[in-house]
């Protein structure tokens, strides 16, 4: 299973970062292989729907999860529309995370907020 | 003559102001730019004549042309569409209306849909036309409703433009037209901070502009420091009067009601005229 999550520096020692479409980085970590590598998340400086251009850059990368702290409405949506599992992460590093993970640790991410628009980038 | 009436905050008397001016005038245009929650209509009690619906133009999908080229995707510096194997999902209230995606699309895919976001009220109160913008719940942005309304205005008559609280986007479309700026204050640090917010923002846009300061009680007024210190021109003072409060809670206008607030607004007009002439 192909996962991804938000980090703040390009480490799978990093924590996860609490934001999940304005985030620098994506980890990306294939579950069978062990692989992983690192996306700069050309949606952060976006004036609005980096959520939404973010969630497109994870489907086209063939993401079959994410863990991440939350996630707001317009990208739940996409990746909801794409069949995206999201998880809660919990407190710990994406290593940390990805292993919960593996051993059924993490629950679903229930709670879906409307939207932090407008808070980053350039106001409109 | 186009006249603002704008403040930092809201609950200044933006609204109180603009109806009575208008009121005041022999004949005028009273426009509620407070599209979020319009509520000059509370007082001047229109006859509605015509209610009009307003709309902006967004984009809609054909899925059988579509080829997933995504050049409607890359294009859009909003973020409003996603495209995934099957479908192009459209986020509406990201959209802009700017009409790229559709120019862009190479196989004709996308074509241009109308979609409500809110109407415009025509009235009658006496001797003012009431235009009332009133935007649906839900929606993100009253901007294109202001700029309708900036298209209904005479170029003659007195127009009265209530503005939405703040300093942002949709202030800013509503003061365009405008030939004079009211900045309405309370007597308060508070009311002096947003004073100095929509201050900058007429500054900005460079109008003619000056202070009606409201509810003044006797001592300091730290909005009136604010005036003095930046020698801004103060037009008119309304006392704390326990009597405009009863006639605004049952929604009177207060100079149709009293000769006292009929002669205040007679000069407020007279003075604006003057200072928007020059």
């Amino acid at each position: 299973m192909k996962l991804a999550a938000p980090v703040e520096s390009k480490s799978l020692d990093a924590p996860i970062c609490p934001s999940f479409g304005r985030t620098p980085y994506y980890a990306l970590f294939d579950t069978e292989t062990g692989n992983h590598e690192f996306l700069d998340n050309s949606a952060a400086a976006s004036q609005g729907g980096a959520g939404i251009k973010a969630a497109q850059m994870l489907v086209d990368h063939g993401v079959e999860a994410i863990i991440t702290c939350r996630c707001g409405d317009n990208a739940a949506q996409v990746l909801n529309a794409a069949k995206v599992a999201m998880y809660k992460a919990q407190d710990g590093t994406v290593t940390d995370n990805i292993e919960k993970l593996k051993n059924g640790g993490l629950s679903h991410l229930s709670e879906i907020h409307p939207g932090l628009h407008n808070h980053g980038g350039v106001k409109e | 003559m186009k006249i603002a009436v704008l403040s930092g905050k809201g609950g200044t008397g933006k609204t109180f102001v603009s109806v009575n001016l208008a009121c005041a005038a022999d004949k005028a245009v009273y426009v509620d730019c407070d599209v979020e929650e319009p509520n000059g209509h509370l007082f001047l009690k229109p006859e509605i004549t015509e209610k009009q619906s307003v709309a902006v133009t967004v984009p809609e999908a054909d899925m059988s042309k579509c080829t997933g080229c995504r050049k409607c995707v890359d294009f859009c510096k909003y973020n409003a569409l996603a495209l995934l194997r099957d479908r192009l999902m459209i986020f509406y209230e990201v959209c802009h209306s700017c009409g790229g995606c559709i120019l862009f699309c190479p196989e004709k895919a996308l074509s241009k849909k109308q979609r409500e976001i809110g109407t415009i009220e025509t009235g009658v109160s006496d001797n003012v036309t009431v235009l009332t913008g009133c935007l649906n719940t839900g929606e993100v942005s009253g901007v294109p409703i202001i700029k309708e309304l900036m298209e209904k205005l005479p170029e003659k008559d007195t127009v009265v433009i209530d503005c939405p609280p703040g300093s942002s986007c949709i202030v800013m479309e509503s003061i365009r037209e405008a030939d004079y700026c009211i900045l309405v204050a309370e007597p308060t640090l508070f009311g002096a901070h947003n004073l100095g917010m929509v201050y900058e923002l007429v500054k900005l846009f460079n109008k003619p502009f000056g202070v009606v300061l409201n509810k003044c009680l006797p001592g300091e007024n730290p909005s009136e420091k604010f005036c003095r210190g930046n020698k801004i021109n103060i037009l008119a003072e309304i006392p704390y009067d326990e009597n405009l409060g009863r006639l605004n809670s049952k929604g009177l206008v207060s100079v149709r009601e009293s000769g006292q607030y009929h002669e205040l607004f007679r000069n407020l007009l007279y003075k604006v005229a003057k200072e928007a002439l020059q």
